[in-house]
Order: structure tokens, then sequence, then C-alpha cells
């Protein structure tokens, strides 16, 4: 299994990415450069996080329009998976790979804090090693993750299953205040309709050792694993 | 022959906008009671070559659809004139980022 993770001018989690997927997780992993356009020998992109290009204009848009996108989006319609972390979210949101679009957070703080997260969806190539319902905590580090969608598209994420995960309290409660950014309906993660392009704002990669506060991040990369090799490992 | 365009980007109707609304507190606690709502944008200006107004006014909507706004959220609206301004060449800031490669 090789991780390809992507780095932008600006990308400052590529380098906790790298060592969750080789080290935590043992599986290869490589950093792609925003100028590279081949992604052959790649099992899987991870999208890390950071501030590409200072998130001029809006966050992700102009690292939207690197040469790697055009592969990864490529990579993506032939059933590749990608998996957004953060800034990753934003640049597949502003790509159209995922829908919707993430605003400034609705108090105007930065948040750098633990989350909990319930799983919403457990049958995906992210989440499988994960139950649905179960409550993970998972980091999140930003200050525009305020997911944003309209009621039309609201409603079919829904009905697709295509939340992953909703902000809640450490007990599983979608409350107003256990969200740290004011997103549509506690929205922390979500996939595509294909089932093979996801997007989180919370941070997996740094929450892969328990000296580190916790090792729910895994679940992520170990449902990812699975899927692509076909065998069952644990958390 | 240049023409310089000036794109005003508004977020859409119905956008919650945080910053517009820590604005409209500020103003409201400075004791402007006549002050119901605002909201924040961008203001953008681009310069284009072109053959033509026309010319110049389709690239700019296409820039504007394509990249200056995110049309989830955003819509904007643009005047295109011709320019006779002296332009200091940028240094691209983007360009030298993707110089310095990754180690």
């Amino acid at each position: 299994m090789r991780f390809g993770v992507t780095v932008f001018p600006g990308t400052n989690c590529e380098m906790d990415t790298y060592h969750a997927i080789r080290e935590v997780i043992g599986e290869q992993a490589d950093y792609v450069w925003h100028q590279d356009r081949d992604l052959s020998g790649f099992d899987a992109i991870v999208i890390a996080g950071g501030f590409s290009y200072g998130d001029y204009l809006r966050t992700g848009a102009i690292a939207r329009y690197s040469p790697v996108m055009e592969s990864i989006a490529e990579f993506a319609d032939k059933g590749g998976l990608v998996l957004g972390i953060c800034n990753g979210f934003q640049i597949l949101t502003e790509a159209g790979l995922l829908p919707g679009a993430l605003q400034r957070n609705a108090h105007l703080q930065f948040r750098c804090g633990w989350t909990h997260l319930r799983v919403e969806n457990a049958d995906t190539p992210f989440t499988s090693a994960a139950r649905k319902g179960q409550v993970l905590k998972i980091p999140v580090n930003h200050g525009e993750g305020n997911y944003f969608v309209d009621p039309e598209t609201l409603a079919e994420l829904n009905a697709n299953n295509q939340v992953l995960f909703r902000y809640t309290t450490p007990s599983g409660d979608a409350t107003p205040e256990a969200s740290p950014n004011g997103s549509v309906e506690n929205i922390a993660g979500i996939i595509n309709k294909a089932g093979n392009v996801a997007g989180m704002m919370p941070h997996p990669e740094r929450a892969v050792e328990s000296i580190l506060g916790s090792e729910d991040g895994r679940y992520l990369f170990v449902s990812m694993v699975e899927y692509l090799t076909g065998r069952a490992s644990r958390v | 022959m240049l023409f310089k365009a000036e794109v005003k980007v508004s977020l859409k109707k119905g956008v919650l906008d945080p910053q517009g609304s820590a604005v409209e507190g500020a103003v409201k606690s400075l004791g402007y009671t006549n002050i119901p709502q605002v909201r924040i944008g961008k203001f953008i200006e681009v310069w284009v070559e072109a053959d033509s107004q026309e010319g110049a006014e389709a690239e700019v909507k296409e820039l504007g659809k394509k990249i200056l706004t995110n049309p989830i959220m955003e819509t904007f609206t643009f005047t295109v004139a011709p320019s006779t301004d002296k332009l200091v060449q940028s240094t691209g800031a983007t360009e030298q980022a993707s110089k310095t490669g990754v180690q």
C-alpha cells in the first residue's frame, strides 16, 4: 500500500501525515509536490492540511488549480481513494470533488483543540474499521471549518448517507456547543456520492499515538488500508 | 489594449456572514441605531490585455466564475474600462514558492 501525501506551498501537516502512515500504520508513503502530475504507483492520496497559498482569496481556491489537482481529479474519477484533511477538505470542495464550502468559523475564532466526532456512516472505505455511532476523539486546528451547504444539497447528503462525522459531546450528542465552528448540522466530514473521496476538518494524523492523547485517528488510515488490501487489521 | 476590471464579490443572500455580523455589532455598539445590517464582501482589481471591451468582459466573467468566487456561497458583479495605468511587474510570490521545492 502506497499513500501519496500532497504538498502545496503553505502545507504544514504533510510530515505528521507521513509519520502516521509510515511509522504508526506501517504502510508506505511519499510526498507528492503540487507540480507533479504522475500519480502512478499510489493506492491512495491524502491531501494534507495547512494553509496552501496562505489561504489567499479563499481557502483552497488557488491550490485547487495546481497541476496535481488535475491528476487527483482523474485518480478520483477512476475510483482511487482520496482523503482531504482540513485544508485538504477545503481544496476538495473548491475543486468541486466534494459538495459545499468551508466558511469562516461562526465565532470568528481560530480553534485548536480536541473535538469528539460521531461516526455517522461506518460503511465507507474511510470508516469501516469503526462502528456507526462510535465517538472518536480527534483534534481540530482551523479558522475556516464552518461547513456550509444549501438546503437541497444537505437533504441529498443526508439521504445518501454522505455525512461521515458530526461534532458531538464526548457522549455523542450533536449539540451546538459541541461544534467548534458553527457547521451546518454539526458536520465535520463528508464523502462523495461515489464513496471514494472524503473530506474532514479534524486531523486524524494528529491522533494516532496514545502519548499524544488519542489513537482514534488510526481508524481512518486503517479503514483505507483494509479497503485497499482486503485484509482486516486492528486499529 | 489594456483594460481594468473592478470585480465586486458578495456573499449570497442567506449565507451567514460572521465578519459582517461582528462589524454590525460594533457599529451598533457605537450608537448607530439606524444600521440594521452589515455584510462584507471583496473588491478585486484585474487588469486584462484584450483586443476589445467585449473580449475583456468575457474574460473577466470567466475568471469570476472560475476562481475569483466560489459560486456555492458568493456572487459577483463587475465593470470593465480601458486603462492607461502603468503596471509595476509583480515578483510572483506563487512562482517563487513553487521553486522552493520540498526537502
